[in-house]
């Protein structure tokens, strides 16, 4: 018997999918929705409103990626039901039409002819509706399989290197065989790492299709960049814990995939995984709040962000849990610490036991425990925007 | 013993400080990851947690290796138990 929990208690939704939590989401299509979208989030208790900037204007490759990521939240199964919110009807049905292929209960209300308190009264008595039939939903005993989890580091130092990421590492290796569906991003910060993380695909398609990606944006970033990066890649923060390249901060970022565990695809931004479970790999920015959101647009339900200086991000739909390597991190910082692995260092606790701890905490949280940055209020949602508006 | 440094791989020229500070002159006990084994440098200088030592004699333009890989490249010349950051040390990428 291993040293870890086999299963866990979640919301199995329509489509068979599980939540580790039971969101009544209430969404705005774009920017100019969300005070009627705060106003339902306000008048409705239980309900979670989450504002954005975005939704106006786009177009082509940048208009997919953001219907793909408004869409991809609402289906996400810690969201029991939606309320959707825009401006205009068209728009707001795509939306709704999106989130229903789930079977998940999801309404629409636009706000051109009505006004904004016409719209919110409406919407206010839907999400009173949904809130009082999620409430009633129950949590069901799991295999680990159901679990989707993300990965994504972040105020990385070098601990983050030595400790945190291989305990990261550590829980694939260990869930990867049980077919758990797992996810690692940060095109850019693999800079340096790119040839040894190419040859962690389990095929050759999949290693030529990761090897495109990474190309790509390279090259975006060969062709705007104005200096080394240093202090955006790396971070000031990076910098302040002892990492001085690109390429270090790469090797350590590739620890979180553990040592026996190999990506079978590759996806683009919030695209839903569909080669079964396994490692996918996900074309993302490095920045936190933004890759997060992107991942859990995939349908990823819980969230694991290993730390060395002390990143604070919470996602408002996906559990993050932080772990940290580094001992004055997890003492300055400790109601952002979810599980401490400092001991790593001291050489107190190895790899296997940090894995195994990180795998407990993990199914905790999946169990109903709120995470540091939910407790905190930190609802980081934060859309990936390709390029300027029309 | 107290570990004052980690290593990551027999090969890698730079160690990572993991106690609070090493200080100049301090005689630092380093734990290579890979191979287990336990060794010894003098520091130079102070270098904090989670900052890196030299761990062999480092000329300017030589290939930084660190988890067994290239990590950039010295821009001056790095003495043994030498401090290894970003005033010596730049990316070959960027």
């Amino acid at each position: 018997m291993e040293n870890w929990q086999q299963s866990f208690f979640g919301f199995r939704r329509e489509n068979g999918r599980v939540g580790v939590r039971n969101h009544v989401l209430i969404l705005p299509v774009d920017d100019i929705s969300n005070a009627a979208v705060e106003m339902v989030g306000h008048n409705i208790k239980g309900t979670l409103a989450i504002p954005h900037s975005y939704g106006r204007l786009q177009f082509g490759a940048d208009l997919e990626l953001f219907f793909h990521t408004i869409i991809g939240t609402g289906r996400n199964p810690n969201v029991a039901a939606v309320v959707v919110i825009g401006i205009e009807p068209g728009w707001t049905q795509r939306v709704v039409d999106g989130i229903s292929q789930t079977g998940k209960p999801v309404s629409g209300f636009s706000i051109e002819g009505e006004g904004d308190l016409a719209t919110v009264a409406k919407a206010s008595r839907k999400a009173q509706e949904y809130v009082q039939w999620a409430t009633e939903l129950q949590r069901e005993e799991c295999p680990l399989s159901d679990l989707w989890i993300s990965v994504k580091c972040g105020e990385s130092d070098t601990t983050s290197g030595l400790g945190s990421n291989p305990a990261v590492g550590n829980l694939m290796d260990k869930l990867d065989p049980l077919g758990v569906h797992l996810c690692f991003g940060e095109t850019s910060e693999l800079t340096g790492a790119e040839q040894i993380c190419a040859n962690r695909s389990s095929t050759p398609e999949a290693k030529e299709k990761f090897l495109n990606t990474w190309n790509a944006y390279n090259d975006f970033i060969l062709e705007n960049k104005t200096s080394d990066l240093s202090e955006s890649q790396p971070t000031k923060g990076n910098i302040a814990g002892g990492l001085t390249t690109i390429e270090e901060k790469a090797f350590g970022n590739l620890q979180k995939i553990g040592k026996t565990t190999n990506f079978i695809d590759v996806l683009e931004p919030a695209e839903e995984p569909t080669k079964g479970p396994g490692l996918y790999f996900m074309d993302t920015s490095s920045a936190a709040a933004e890759c997060v959101t992107l991942q859990a647009a995939a349908g990823f339900t819980v969230h694991l962000f290993p730390t060395g200086q002390g990143n604070v991000i919470g996602n408002p739909i996906e559990p993050v849990i932080k772990l940290t390597a580094n001992p004055n991190t997890a003492a300055t910082m400790s109601e952002h610490i979810d599980l401490d692995v400092s001991g790593i260092l001291k050489r107190e606790m190895n790899l296997d036991q940090a894995g195994s701890e990180l795998v407990n905490i993990t199914v905790r949280t999946a169990n109903g425990r709120h995470t540091c940055a939910e407790s905190l209020g930190h609802r980081e949602f934060v859309l990936t925007k390709l390029f300027r508006s029309a | 013993m107290t570990t004052h440094f980690i290593a990551h791989d027999a090969a890698d020229t730079v160690g990572v400080v993991v106690v609070e500070q090493v200080k100049a002159g301090q005689e630092a006990t380093g734990w290579i990851m890979e191979t287990d084994e336990t060794v010894t440098i003098k520091a130079l200088v102070e270098v904090p947690l989670g900052h890196k030592l030299a761990l062999a004699d480092i000329k300017n333009e030589d290939t930084i290796i660190k988890y067994g890989n290239d990590i950039g490249r010295a821009v001056s010349d790095i003495p043994k138990g030498g401090y290894v950051h970003v005033h010596n040390v730049k990316t070959k990428r960027w």
